[in-house]
């Protein structure tokens, strides 16, 4: 009678051990189950500017060859880049071109990146849609953007105070944006970001600050602009014409914020990662870059 | 022989979940130690605590970090403990029985409300409003940050202290009350400061909770790694320690010197919390054991 409960409780007690052991089981089986015959299994991470293009491409390409896997995710240039340095994916998107540094690192674990241009981009500044400033000049947003201006009526705007917005530091665009514009692609150049910028950790964070703040100025790949924030027209400089960002300025070399966008794979790629990139930078892949809004390429 | 067998098998296995507390506790912090302290040899202390928080530069200064970490806190506590307080006197001194049954379970749901889904809530509800009403440049600031966590806190805090309050001998009531005081003066006069240590327990672990969490904070507060040294700075976006460290583990390459910077954040953040509950725990000592004790389980 006395030594009941325990024995409950010592049953108990093996009960929890074994369904938390059980518990480890599929984790375990999971790694094992991924890899069947045939099928060919890519990862694909990287920069989030180019993360709707990438999954569109996958989604596509997985119908067309349905024995080719391709898991896509986010998380920024960077993020794509560390882990194409870490060894842990076969294609890296990356909005900015690999630094040194990076290349380096990759050299030392005896990683080769090699770079494809894969389509274009356009940086759209977006300002909240009552506000009045229609154009901007390249020395004007890197005032802007640097803190030195810090009300809309310093640029024919209304008395308002500017909100900054920005994406992380990790993202791509961010980095192209501080040398193209805030440095003005002075490579001597020092200037940052302002301490004030706020740094969004998403292109929806961007967006939907935009559209609700009319004091807020933000900047995101043309892909990424909806209807109801408003596009800024820019000149690279004083006396320069202000461009919009289109397919058409981007391709013709007019709108001075453009860039392109990469995939970095391991090495000259080979088998399915070879025949994915050519059927990306063909036709059928071009034609999902200029529906979600990117410059294809010529 | 049987029945002492099983006996010495349960209390090794109950030695071992206990000690494992311990033991996995110790391997954290030696982790942390591990990745965070050669920052300090890296970076020169002046950048690592200095004004500037810029890693793609080399800039790594904690401070707006950590000011900003301890500004939204102090704003959440401030929100939440006449807010928590006055629940837990009303759940425990004030609420008929039935509505006690009613606001307690609601009470401790609240604590099961994700963090990521409050911080989307926050953005989309919360931040237009805070910049109409306050007419602020933007709604992302330290003080929706504040209104988040406090809202977050709140659970806690609320059942440490209703515990702290029902921990306090109804004689003490009933002496008070026999003695002519109002139903008022019983509750501020008699039991709360016989409840002291306990709720002085439950901000500690409102604190706790504040100050380490990452997602609502930010998508709410901004992330402006600023220095927040105007009187309205509450009211100014700030960058938090949590919310840097979520947003730039992902992109860093493992053992460069930002991974190191941001595990010596970690440590930072380590030493905080462990100074409050250390402190906690010494108001509780010193509060009595048999309080304490009830409070600690």
């Amino acid at each position: 009678m006395n030594h009941r409960p325990t024995v409950g409780f010592g049953t108990l007690l093996l009960l929890i051990l074994v369904c938390s052991l059980a518990a480890c089981g599929p984790e375990a089986g999971r790694g094992t189950a991924a890899v069947p015959g045939d099928k060919a299994s890519l990862q694909n991470k990287g920069s989030d500017t180019m993360v709707n293009l990438a999954l569109a491409w996958a989604e596509t390409y997985g119908q067309i060859h349905p024995e080719v896997q391709i898991a896509v995710t986010g998380g920024g240039s960077g993020t794509g880049i560390a882990a194409l340095i870490n060894g842990t994916v076969d294609m890296a998107n990356a909005s900015r071109r690999i630094k040194d540094e990076e290349r380096a690192q990759a050299e030392a674990n005896g990683i080769e990146p090699v770079e494809h241009v894969v389509a274009g981009d356009a940086i759209a500044i977006v300002v909240h849609p009552s506000n009045a400033v229609n154009a901007l000049t390249i020395p004007q947003l890197s005032a802007i953007f640097s803190g030195k201006i810090t009300n809309w009526s310093q640029v024919g705007g209304e008395d308002r105070p500017i909100v900054l917005l920005s994406r992380e530091s990790n993202s791509g665009t961010h980095v192209f944006f501080l040398e193209q514009v805030v440095r003005q692609g002075d490579k001597q150049d020092k200037t940052l970001f302002s301490p004030n910028t706020l740094l969004m950790p998403s292109s929806e964070g961007i967006s939907f600050e935009v559209r609700q703040n009319p004091n807020a100025i933000g900047y995101d790949g043309l892909g990424y602009v909806t209807p109801d924030q408003k596009v800024v027209a820019v000149a690279s400089g004083e006396g320069e014409p202000y461009i919009m960002p289109t397919v058409e300025t981007v391709r013709a070399g007019s709108y001075p914020i453009a860039r392109g966008l990469y995939i970095y794979t391991v090495g000259e790629p080979q088998g399915s990662v070879r025949d994915y990139l050519d059927w990306i930078m063909g036709p059928d892949g071009q034609a999902i870059v200029r529906d979600l809004g990117f410059v294809p390429l010529e | 022989m049987r029945p002492r067998q099983r006996e010495f098998l349960v209390e090794t296995l109950v030695r071992a979940a206990g000690l494992s507390a311990i033991f996995f506790m110790a391997l954290i912090f030696l982790f942390l130690l591990k990745e965070g302290a050669p920052a300090f040899w890296e970076v020169s202390l002046g950048n690592l605590f200095g004004q500037r928080w810029y890693p793609n530069e080399d800039l790594f200064g904690t401070l707006p970090l950590i000011l900003g970490s301890l500004l939204v806190t102090a704003g959440a506590v401030i929100i939440a403990l006449p807010l928590g307080l006055a629940t837990a006197i009303f759940v425990r001194e004030l609420a008929p029985d039935w509505l006690r049954e009613i606001l307690k379970p609601l009470i401790e749901v609240l604590a099961g409300i994700p963090s990521v889904v409050l911080g989307f809530l926050g953005m989309v509800a919360i931040t237009p409003l805070v910049r109409e009403l306050l007419n602020v440049p933007t709604g992302l600031t330290a003080f929706t940050g504040s209104l988040m966590l406090a809202y977050m806190a709140l659970p806690t805090m609320i059942s440490v202290a209703e515990d702290a309050i029902d921990a306090v001998p109804k004689s003490y009531r009933d002496g008070a009350l026999a003695l002519g005081a109002t139903r008022w003066q019983t509750i501020w006069r008699v039991v709360l400061p016989a409840a002291r240590s306990g709720v002085i327990m439950a901000v500690m672990l409102g604190i706790g909770r504040a100050i380490g969490e990452t997602m609502a904070v930010m998508m709410v507060t901004g992330n402006a790694a600023r220095i927040p040294h105007e009187w309205y700075a509450l009211f100014m976006p700030v960058r938090t320690m949590t919310a840097t460290i979520a947003a730039e583990m992902g992109e860093v390459a493992r053992g460069g010197t930002h991974y190191h910077v941001l595990f010596a954040v970690g440590i930072l953040l380590f030493v905080v919390t462990f100074i409050i509950n250390a402190v906690a725990s010494l108001v509780i000592i010193r509060g009595g054991p048999r309080r304490g004790g009830r409070l600690m389980g």
